[in-house]
């Protein structure tokens, strides 16, 4: 019983951590990969919660499918600012480029 | 002809002002706290609905009880679901693009997939693939079939066949053309079959989308079946037209030849750019 309410503890604080961080975030890589582990974590809500079939749903689209969409846009906004300007790559797109 | 969407990160010139975040995030704080202690406060409501549909499971054909309110009891909101996602599918395809410079032996628009010859190899990545496509294929099956009586269907099923569809066109080696016939059929089947079978029973039934008892089990994994082949080819398409569209409107006759060389001039100073950061801050 005790053991119970330690792993939902540890789940619920996970979860707002996760999403609390995904937002904040400056970098939207970092962001996306928070997006998909709170995925997964919401997923083992479910299957807390008994209901297994949401639990695979979740992981199947919003943790794994969600992110490789989000990661497919995320390659092309790095790459669409390059192609307006190509003669000047190096000042293009990143998002590791912080504006100083 | 259509102006392009210039999309930006780090758009730090739009922040809001400092008072007005705290606000908000004092409001949206308050507004979540509130709905958390009205979920906690609020009495158990004890739906008899469960318990109608534990009762009538029997007729229902499957002995999962989800299963069973998706494809029999409510199977008209899923029929409308599924229309819902051929929607979505024909407003992507437009998009989806077929590249049929990388593969000159192969017409493009012929055949749903086609093996790029050219494409680089990745040795661990194809013999991953190849374990991992073949099992992650015979696991939708799987999850298909126990969706009659185990957690499972065809939407977890069609999840997992278009994850192992975006594995494959990831490792640069299978090309998906979306326009073919094949994937226009696969695009609909669901969605025609769930109509089929709607019509179809209506003729012995009388109601629209009631089985008959004995054929219920047979019909539902009937429709199971093409639904999941239909979600998986939307699933797919949409992750198709996403990896590969370009920004680039389309008066610029040279977009397609540029745009490879583009990738590999931008991803190097990106890819030194972000060793830097990792190994630690800049100066």
């Amino acid at each position: 019983m005790e053991f119970d309410i330690l792993i939902d503890g540890c789940l619920v604080v996970g979860i707002l951590i996760l999403a609390c961080l995904c937002l904040a975030t400056k970098n939207l890589f970092t962001a996306i990969v928070l997006f998909v582990s709170l995925g997964l974590l919401i997923a083992i809500a479910w299957v807390r919660l008994d209901a297994p079939d949401l639990a695979i749903a979740e992981a199947a689209i919003g943790a794994g499918l969600t992110g490789a969409f989000l990661l497919a846009t995320w390659r092309q906004l790095r790459v669409a600012p390059a192609n307006n300007d190509a003669d000047t790559p190096n000042k293009s797109g990143g998002d590791n480029v912080q504006n100083p | 002809m259509f102006k392009t969407p210039e999309f930006k990160e780090n758009n730090h010139a739009n922040e809001l002002p400092f008072a007005t975040r705290i606000l908000c995030a004092t409001a949206i704080g308050a507004l979540g706290l509130g709905l958390i202690f009205a979920l906690i406060l609020s009495e158990n409501i004890s739906s008899s609905l469960p318990a109608l549909v534990q009762q009538n499971l029997t007729q229902s054909g499957v002995q999962n009880p989800v299963t069973a309110v998706l494809l029999n009891f409510r199977s008209y909101d899923t029929l409308l679901e599924i229309g819902v996602l051929l929607t979505v599918a024909i407003a992507m395809l437009p998009n989806s693009n077929f590249n049929s410079d990388i593969n000159p032996h192969m017409p493009g628009g012929s055949r749903l997939v086609s093996v790029v010859n050219s494409a680089p190899v990745n040795p661990p990545l194809e013999a991953l693939l190849r374990w991992l496509i073949p099992m992650i294929i015979v696991m939708a099956g799987y999850m298909l079939w126990t969706g009659a009586a185990l957690p499972g269907g065809a939407f977890q099923s069609g999840a997992l066949l278009a994850g192992a569809g975006v594995l494959a066109q990831l490792s640069g080696r299978l090309q998906f053309c979306f326009t073919s016939t094949t994937a226009k059929l696969l695009l609909t089947i669901g969605l025609i079959t769930f109509v089929m079978v709607a019509v179809g029973v209506a003729t012995t039934t009388g109601v629209i989308l009631q089985y008959p008892l004995e054929l219920a089990a047979p019909l539902i994994l009937l429709i199971e079946t093409a639904a999941t082949l239909s979600i998986a080819a939307i699933l797919l398409l949409s992750y198709n037209t996403l990896a590969t569209q370009t920004f680039e409107s389309s008066s610029e006759p040279s977009v397609f030849d540029k745009q490879p060389s583009a990738l590999s001039e931008t991803s190097a100073p990106n890819e030194t750019l972000q060793s830097q950061t990792a190994e630690g801050p800049k100066p």
